[in-house]
């Protein structure tokens, strides 16, 4: 109850019009309150007529993160199965030392890398841009990929690109015929944790962006400080939360079949 | 194996990764010894000037810090505890095992502001449904606006949503225990709280302190919910590190110091988790 709760109280406020928001509390339709579309007719109308600007970030939204997480799986899975299949060695640092190299980077607080960015971005004309978004968000995406995908070529049997080898392909045919192939699974795991992890950053977006650009979160949050009424706040932040809740259950199911434990650990 | 194929598959993603990341951080360094503000924007060079303000002049820093280390800790334990006893409740259970797993994702998957958003207008001193419910009782508390309540808020929000990060954690873990313990256990006729004190407890140690040390880099920058639910106020009194930072850099303009907050936070950090983490593992583990 306490999981859902907040959920069902957004569904019942979007439905709501003015009179049954300051009334004080109500949350049966019907029952207590007559239920009103406007809060979600708000969603599609254009600015002009008191609609809310929630479509265009929301393409903005899907465009940085998709392209961000793609541009991580491909560098990720490269550096990825370099790790785990070669050695390396320059002086003290190895193959471990590399893998932690990439991973420690989520400890970074993203509070440290704000303001250099933001004066890099801004030298580089790039504020404000959806590009400077794509960028920023690899640092953040990339990790992620590296992490389960390190973890998951490790259990590709090295057997295979063995094989591959022996029957005359180079490395880099063993690796797009052979090897890919076979991990697929690994980087759907990979490509929804990139997707979810970028759907649901709010910093970088709120401080690398202004007008031109903005993403989902930053406009509902902007929605939030402005006197939108709570039933078109609510709407909105339905249909933004909604994606991922589908991806939810796509998790799941890879879940059950045990993927992640070990990604996890 | 040809020895050269090797660097083309890593340095890609290594080189994209140092070139948007070491370089920032060696800009941080730089800027932080330096005064650019909006008034005096530009690289000049001032010494330590910056770390001497924040080390003598700055107590709002170190409140900021202290709030957010007892934040944390606070979350980051209630957390543990809930996710813990609900992954034991339903370990064994396989229909109540998919049920809550679902359950649990939902909040996980969710924005983070956007449910921030929702909590807030949840906790409406007037108009939210906790006061409605709780003025059955006659009260009415200022959940957003008294210094020590706005703490409770947050706690809660944080805790509503990463607590199923950690169950699932710990879920995983607990499913991919070995059996034999357990079955050496009740033939030697334990009870469930023995068991769970010398089996289960010592066998999940690892995970544990995994999960935890995760929750706790995560926790470390809590920002996000408190920009959405309180703006750090009423006054200061929710203000984290990272919602000093960047109250000073990004809404006063004073980069400078705010790369030398910046830095000193980032040490502060790995160091505290680095002791904490081996703290971790010496009080589990070591038994």
């Amino acid at each position: 109850m306490f999981v859902i709760a907040p959920f069902l109280w957004a569904l019942s406020t979007s439905f709501k019009d003015f009179n049954s928001v300051t009334g004080g509390a109500k949350y049966i339709p019907w029952l207590q309150f007559e239920p009103s579309l406007e809060g979600w007719s708000v969603l599609i109308r254009s600015q002009g007529k008191g609609g809310v600007n929630i479509i265009e970030p929301y393409f903005n939204s899907v465009f940085v993160t998709c392209s961000a997480s793609l541009l991580s799986i491909i560098f990720g899975t490269l550096a990825a199965y370099a790790l785990s299949r070669f050695t390396f060695k320059a002086g003290f640092i190895k193959n471990n030392d590399i893998t932690f190299f990439f991973i420690s980077q989520r400890i970074m607080p993203p509070i440290v890398l704000s303001i250099p960015f933001f004066l890099m971005l801004g030298f580089l004309g790039l504020l404000d841009s959806l590009l400077g978004l794509i960028l920023v968000y690899m640092v953040l995406l990339m990790p992620i990929a590296v992490w389960i995908m390190v973890d998951f070529f490790n259990r590709v049997p090295k057997e295979i690109d063995e094989t591959a080898l022996i029957d005359g392909c180079n490395p880099f045919e063993a690796f797009f015929k052979v090897v890919l192939p076979n991990s697929i699974p690994g980087l759907i795991v990979a490509g929804l944790f990139c997707i979810i992890f970028g759907w649901i950053d709010f910093f970088f977006a709120f401080i690398l962006t202004f007008t031109k650009v903005q993403l989902l979160p930053v406009a509902i949050v902007a929605l939030n400080s402005s006197v939108t009424p709570w039933w078109s706040l609510s709407a909105s932040a339905l249909v933004s939360v909604a994606p991922l809740i589908i991806v939810a259950f796509i998790v799941e199911r890879y879940l059950s079949k045990g993927n992640l434990s070990g990604a996890l650990k | 194996m040809n020895f050269k194929h090797k660097f083309a598959f890593l340095f890609p993603g290594l080189f994209v990764l140092i070139g948007i990341l070491i370089f920032p951080i060696g800009f941080m360094i730089r800027l932080s010894l330096s005064s650019w503000d909006t008034f005096y924007p530009g690289l000049d060079f001032i010494g330590i000037e910056n770390y001497v303000r924040l080390f003598t002049d700055d107590s709002r820093f170190w409140e900021s810090f202290f709030r957010l280390s007892f934040l944390s800790v606070t979350t980051v334990s209630l957390q543990y505890i809930i996710g813990f006893s609900l992954a034991l409740m339903v370990w064994r259970d396989i229909i109540f095992k998919r049920f809550f797993r679902v359950l649990f994702l939902i909040p996980m998957m969710t924005t983070p502001v956007i449910m921030t958003v929702i909590w807030r207008t949840f906790f409406h001193e007037s108009l939210g449904p906790v006061n409605d419910i709780l003025s059955i009782f006659g009260i009415a508390p200022p959940w957003l606006t008294n210094e020590h309540l706005a703490k409770v808020t947050i706690i809660i929000v944080e805790v509503w949503q990463w607590t199923p990060f950690m169950f699932l954690l710990l879920l995983a873990g607990l499913l991919s225990l070995p059996k034999e313990p357990f079955l050496a256990a009740s033939v030697d006729g334990a009870g469930p709280i023995r068991k769970f004190i010398y089996v289960t407890f010592p066998l999940m140690a690892p995970i544990s302190i995994g999960a935890i040390i995760i929750r706790l880099i995560e926790a470390s920058k809590i920002m996000d919910t408190v920009y959405v639910l309180t703006s750090g106020g009423p006054g200061t009194s929710t203000e984290t590190s990272s919602y000093y930072i960047f109250v000073k850099g990004l809404r006063e303009f004073q980069f400078g110091y705010s790369a030398a907050l910046s830095f000193t936070y980032l040490i502060i950090m790995i160091i505290s988790l680095t002791i904490i983490s081996k703290l971790l593992v010496k009080l589990l583990i070591k038994k």
